[in-house]
C-alpha cells in the first residue's frame, strides 16, 4: 500500500524461507519479554478497565445509558460524517490522482503537491482556519467584503475533515494508478471494450484495494478526531465524550460512549479486512512495464485546471493567507512567553515519547521479522490496536486505569508520555521493520559463529545497520506527538499547555489572533512530518 | 586418522508431523579432511550444516566436534561457544566495518596485542594484504569471498563449514577460487565440511563426498567411489550421465543386451546395472555375442566423441576418444571397459527400460 507511516491492513510479510517456518520455542529473553509486557499491559489492561467501569452500572442504569435515543443520534452523526468525508475526499482525490497519472495536463508535479501537502495541516488547524475565514468576522468578510455564513456543525466538520484527509486517498490511488499494467487495458480494448467500459471493468476494480486502504485511514481519522468536531460543535461520539468528561462528569456514561466509539472502529477494521480479502491483485506476467499512454485532455484541460486550482486555493492558500492575516492583527508584543512555554511543553512530552517508542519498537520489530510466531504477530496486532483506538477513548481508558491502579500517575507528565508512546508505537515499528528486512540474518549468525553472544552479536552486527530506521521511527513519533490534541487534552498535568492545546483553546474561544502563532508552529512540525513521510516512502520504495 | 566431526542420527523437523528435513544423518569428518555434502536443493544439506553450526536445534541425534559433545539429548551448545567457523553463501560481511575490522571481529578472545597481527596474517593467507582499509562493497565478489574465508580462519576454528561458498561467483572465477581455497585449507591443516549442489565442485574440492537426498545420506565415499561405484540409482544419476541396464545376474557376471558382462560385486536375480558412458567403447559388430547395435547419433567435441547407439530398442550413450571411426548408420557392438555397477534395489524408483539416463537436472541456484 502506498502512504501512511503505519500499514494497518497488511503488515509486511517476509519471503517464505525455511527459517521463518521454524517451530517457535517458548524461550523469551528479558529484552523481548519486558517490551512485550509493557505493550500488552499498556494497551490491553486500560481497555479492559473501560469495560469494568462501563459495567459498574446496574441494569436500570444500563438501560437508560445504552438505549437512549441520543446514542442513536451520535452514531448517525458519526457515520454521516465518516461517509461524507469519504465521498467528498473521493470526489477530490480521484480526479486529482487521474489527472496527475493518466492525463497530458501540464504541471503534474505542482498538482501532486496539491494532492499531498494538506497532510501538513492538522484537522483542528483547518477547522480554526475555516472558522476564522468565514462569517461576519472572518478573513473573507474583512479583506474581500465576502459575507459567507460562518461554517459550523456538519458542513464545517465535513469541510475541515475532507480538506485534511483527502491526501490519504490521493496517495493510495495515485500509487495504484501508476502501478497498473497498461497491457491489461490494451487487451480489454482488443477484446472489444470501449474506453469507458475498460475504465469500469478493468481499471476501477484494480484500484479497489488502494481505495480501501486509503478509506480505512480516512475513517480512522474521522472516528479518532476530536479537534474538528469540538470546534465545529458537531455532536459525534468524540464530541459527546468530551462534553461528558469535562462538563457532566458522568464517568459510566463516558465509558459507554468510549466503548461505542471503539465498537464502530472495530467494525471499520473488520469491514476493511473483509472487503480486501482475496483482492490484493498482483501482476501475473513478466516483461517490461510500460507507462500508459496519457489521455489527451483537449478542451477539457480548462475545467481540469480550474478544479485543481480551486482545491489548491481552499486547502493550502486559504489557510496560509488566513494565518498570515491573523498574525498581523494580533498585538505583536503579547503572548510570546506563553508560546515559548507551550513549545517547551510539547517538546518535553514528545521527545521522551519518541525515544521510548523507538526503544520498544526495536525488540518488537525484531521478534516479528526474525522470530515470527503467533505471539510476535499478536504483539504487532496489539500495537496496531493502540494506534487505531480513538485517542479520546484510549485516554479515558488510561485515566480509569491509573485512578484505580496507580493513582500517583494520574495527571503526570509520565502518563502523557506513556500514552503518546503506546498510541504511536505502530508508527515507530514500521521503519525499524523495513530496516531489519534489508539486513541479512546471516550477519548475526556470522557474529555468533565468531564467538559473540546473541545480544552482543545483535549490537555489533545488526544494530549499526538499523540506525537510519531508528532515527526515522523517532522522528515519526516525535512529530506526531508534537501536533497531538485529544490525548494531551485529557491526560496532561494541570497547567500544562502544548502548541496543539493553545491552537484549539484560543480558536474555541474565537480568539483567532491569539491562536495564529500556535497554529503556524504546529503546521511547521506537521509539515516536517509530511516531508519525512514522503522522503522515507521514496527511500524504502514501499 | 581421528575424527574432528562426528554426527550420529541427526534429525530435524520444521513442522511437527511432516517428514523430517534431516533424517537420521550420520557421518564423520577426519582430521585435516575436506568432506562435501552434495544434493539437490531442498535435500536438507544446508539444514545439516546449520545444525552443526548450532543455528538450529536438533530434534534427535548428536554432534561431536573434537571429542566435545555439542548437540545431544538436552544439550545445545550455542554457536558462539562451538569453535566452528562458518562461511556463508552470501559471505555475510559486515557492511559497516572495514576488511580488517571484519577479520578482527572473531578475535576478541585473543590478547589485544596479537589481534591485528593475526588478522593481517589471515588476510595474507588469502592474498588480500593491502586491502585492510577497504569496505566490503569496494571489493569484487571473489575478494569478498576471500575476506569471508580469512574472517572464518583467523580465530583458528577446529572445523570450517562452507555453505555453497562459490555459487555467487561467475563460472571462470569459481574454478580458480575453488583451487585457491582448497590449497589454503590444506596448508592450514584445517578440516572442512562443504555443502553444494554442484557435483563437479563436490568431486574436485572434497576428499570425500556424501550424497544427500530427501534428508538422508545415500552414500559417503571418496570422489572416485561415489562416481564410479554409485550405490543407488539416485547417486548414479546425480553425479553424471549414465547408462542403465536391466539384467539378470548370476555371481560375478550378468546377461545383458550388451552380452555377458562383469559386475563390480556378486549379485543374483533381476538387478539394475549402471555403466558410465566413458566406460563403454565401440567395436566392429560381434556376431558371437549377438550384441549388434546401430550408431544413431555422433557428437564430435574435439577431444572426444559421444555416440548414441541403438541396441535392442534402447539407446545407449558411449563416450570415446576421438580416434573411434564410426559414423551414424554403422553397425557396431558395444563393449564395456569396466565392470558394471550393481545398484541397490530401492522401491519407488521404477526403472522399466534399459538405456541412457539423463543426469538429474541441477537447479541453477540453491534456496
Amino acid at each position: 500500500m502506498a502512504i501512511s507511516p503505519v500499514s494497518i491492513s497488511n503488515p509486511t510479510t517476509g519471503g517464505g524461507s525455511i527459517l521463518e517456518r521454524r517451530r517457535w520455542r517458548f524461550q523469551m529473553a528479558w529484552y523481548f519479554l519486558v517490551p512485550a509486557l509493557i505493550v500488552v499491559c499498556g494497551v490491553l489492561v486500560p481497555l479492559a478497565y473501560l469495560f469494568v467501569r462501563a459495567f459498574e452500572a446496574d441494569l436500570d442504569q444500563l438501560n437508560t445509558l445504552v438505549f437512549r435515543a441520543r446514542n442513536l443520534r451520535l452514531l448517525g452523526n458519526t457515520l454521516l460524517l465518516a461517509g461524507g468525508v469519504l465521498v467528498v475526499g473521493s470526489l477530490v482525490a480521484f480526479p486529482l490522482a487521474w489527472l496527475t497519472t493518466r492525463s497530458d495536463i501540464a504541471g503534474k508535479r505542482l498538482l501532486t503537491l496539491v494532492g499531498v501537502l494538506p497532510l501538513a495541516v492538522p484537522g483542528y488547524v483547518m477547522a480554526y482556519v475555516l472558522l476564522a475565514t468565514t462569517g461576519l468576522r472572518g478573513t473573507l468578510a474583512l479583506l474581500f467584503d465576502l459575507n459567507l455564513p460562518r461554517l459550523s456543525g456538519f458542513t464545517g466538520a465535513l469541510a475541515a475533515m475532507s480538506l485534511t484527509t483527502y491526501p490519504y486517498l490521493f496517495l493510495n490511488l495515485r500509487a495504484a494508478l501508476l502501478g497498473l499494467d497498461p497491457s491489461l487495458e490494451e487487451s480489454a480494448r482488443s477484446l472489444g471494450c470501449t474506453e469507458g467500459q475498460v475504465f469500469r471493468r478493468v481499471v476501477l476494480p484494480q484500484l479497489r484495494p488502494a481505495f480501501l486502504s486509503g478509506a480505512l485511514l480516512v475513517g480512522l481519522h474521522v472516528l479518532g478526531d476530536f479537534g474538528v468536531v469540538s470546534l465545529m460543535r458537531f455532536e459525534t461520539f468524540s464530541y459527546a465524550l468530551y462534553l461528558q468528561y469535562t462538563a457532566a462528569y458522568d464517568r459510566i456514561y463516558a465509558a459507554w460512549l468510549a466503548l461505542m466509539l471503539i465498537g464502530v472502529t472495530l467494525c471499520l477494521l473488520v469491514a476493511e479486512a473483509r472487503l480486501l480479502r482475496g483482492r490484493l491483485y498482483h501482476r501475473a506476467g513478466t516483461g517490461m512495464r510500460r507507462r500508459a499512454r496519457p489521455t489527451h485532455l483537449g478542451r477539457w484541460r480548462f475545467p481540469a485546471y480550474a478544479f485543481a486550482a480551486a482545491i489548491g486555493v481552499v486547502s493550502l492558500i486559504m489557510p496560509l493567507l488566513t494565518l498570515a492575516h491573523w498574525m498581523t492583527r494580533r498585538n505583536i508584543n503579547e503572548g510570546w512567553s506563553d508560546l515559548g512555554a507551550a513549545l517547551w511543553s510539547s517538546f518535553s512530552a514528545s521527545a521522551p515519547a519518541a525515544l521510548l517508542a523507538a526503544t520498544l519498537a526495536l525488540p518488537l520489530a525484531y521478534l516479528g521479522v526474525r522470530k515470527p510466531s503467533p505471539i510476535a504477530r499478536g504483539l504487532e496486532r496489539i500495537s496496531y490496536l493502540g494506534y487505531a483506538t480513538p485517542p479520546l477513548a484510549f485516554a479515558l481508558a488510561l485515566i480509569f486505569f491509573t485512578l484505580k491502579a496507580i493513582p500517583a500517575l494520574y495527571q503526570t507528565l509520565l502518563l502523557l508520555i506513556t500514552a503518546y508512546t503506546l498510541h504511536y508505537l505502530a508508527e515507530a515499528i514500521g521503519p525499524v521493520r523495513s530496516a531489519l528486512y534489508q539486513t541479512s540474518p546471516r550477519l548475526q549468525e556470522a557474529a555468533r559463529s565468531l564467538g559473540w553472544t546473541p545480544l552482543r552479536a545483535f549490537f555489533k552486527a545488526t544494530f549499526p545497520l538499523l540506525r537510519r530506521g531508528l532515527v526515522v521511527s523517532m522522528a515519526f513519533v516525535f512529530l506526531s506527538a508534537m501536533k497531538e490534541l485529544p490525548l494531551t487534552f485529557l491526560l496532561s498535568p494541570i497547567g500544562f499547555e502544548t502548541l496543539a492545546m493553545g491552537t484549539w483553546g484560543f480558536a474555541n474561544e474565537g480568539l483567532f489572533g491569539a491562536a495564529a502563532p500556535y497554529a503556524l508552529l504546529t503546521m511547521l512540525f506537521s509539515g516536517a512530518f509530511t516531508a519525512l513521510l514522503l522522503v522515507n516512502e521514496r527511500h524504502t520504495g514501499a | 586418522m581421528s575424527n574432528i566431526l562426528s554426527i550420529q542420527g541427526l534429525t530435524k523437523r520444521f513442522v511437527a508431523g511432516a517428514p523430517p528435513v534431516v533424517d537420521e544423518v550420520s557421518f564423520t569428518v577426519g582430521n585435516g579432511e575436506i568432506v562435501a555434502l552434495l544434493g539437490p536443493s531442498g535435500c536438507g544439506k544446508t539444514t545439516t550444516l546449520r545444525l552443526i553450526a548450532g543455528f538450529e536445534h536438533a530434534d534427535a541425534g548428536t554432534v561431536t566436534v573434537g571429542g566435545r559433545l555439542l548437540t545431544g539429548p538436552s544439550i545445545h551448545v550455542p554457536p558462539e561457544a562451538r569453535g566452528v567457523g562458518v562461511v556463508f553463501q552470501d559471505y555475510a560481511l559486515f557492511p559497516h566495518l572495514s576488511v580488517l575490522e571484519n577479520v578482527l571481529f572473531g578475535l576478541q578472545r585473543l590478547p589485544r596485542s596479537q589481534r591485528v597481527a593475526r588478522a593481517r596474517e589471515a588476510l595474507k593467507l588469502v592474498g588480500l594484504s593491502g586491502y585492510e582499509n577497504r569496505k566490503p562493497h569496494e571489493l569484487s565478489g571473489g575478494q569478498q569471498q576471500r575476506v569471508a574465508i580469512a574472517r572464518t580462519l583467523a580465530p583458528m576454528p577446529q572445523l570450517v563449514l562452507l555453505d555453497e561458498p562459490f555459487s555467487n561467483l561467475d563460472a571462470l572465477l569459481r574454478q580458480a577460487t575453488r583451487q585457491e581455497i582448497r590449497t589454503v585449507l590444506k596448508e592450514a591443516g584445517l578440516s572442512a565440511l562443504l555443502v553444494t549442489h554442484d557435483q563437479e565442485e563436490a568431486l574436485s574440492f572434497a576428499d570425500r563426498v556424501g550424497v544427500m537426498r530427501a534428508g538422508r545420506i545415500e552414500q559417503v565415499g571418496t570422489s572416485e567411489e561415489v562416481y564410479y561405484q554409485p550405490r543407488t540409482l539416485f547417486v548414479a544419476q546425480f553425479l553424471g550421465r549414465t547408462n542403465l541396464i536391466l539384467s539378470r545376474a548370476a555371481g560375478d557376471t550378468a546377461e545383458t543386451p550388451l552380452g555377458r558382462i562383469g559386475l563390480n560385486r556378486p549379485a543374483a536375480g533381476d538387478v539394475l546395472l549402471a555403466l558410465r558412458p566413458e566406460h563403454l567403447t565401440l567395436e566392429a559388430p560381434d556376431s558371437a555375442s549377438g550384441c549388434r547395435g546401430r550408431v544413431v547419433g555422433r557428437e564430435f567435441k574435439g577431444h572426444d566423441i559421444t555416440f548414441r547407439v541403438e541396441l535392442n530398442g534402447a539407446e545407449y550413450l558411449v563416450h570415446t576418444d576421438n580416434l573411434v571411426p564410426y559414423q551414424p548408420g554403422d553397425l557396431v557392438s558395444v563393449r564395456p571397459l569396466a565392470p558394471a555397477v550393481v545398484l541397490e534395489n530401492r522401491t519407488g524408483e521404477g526403472v522399466t527400460a534399459s538405456g541412457a539416463a539423463p543426469q538429474l537436472t541441477v537447479p541453477v541456484a540453491e534456496q
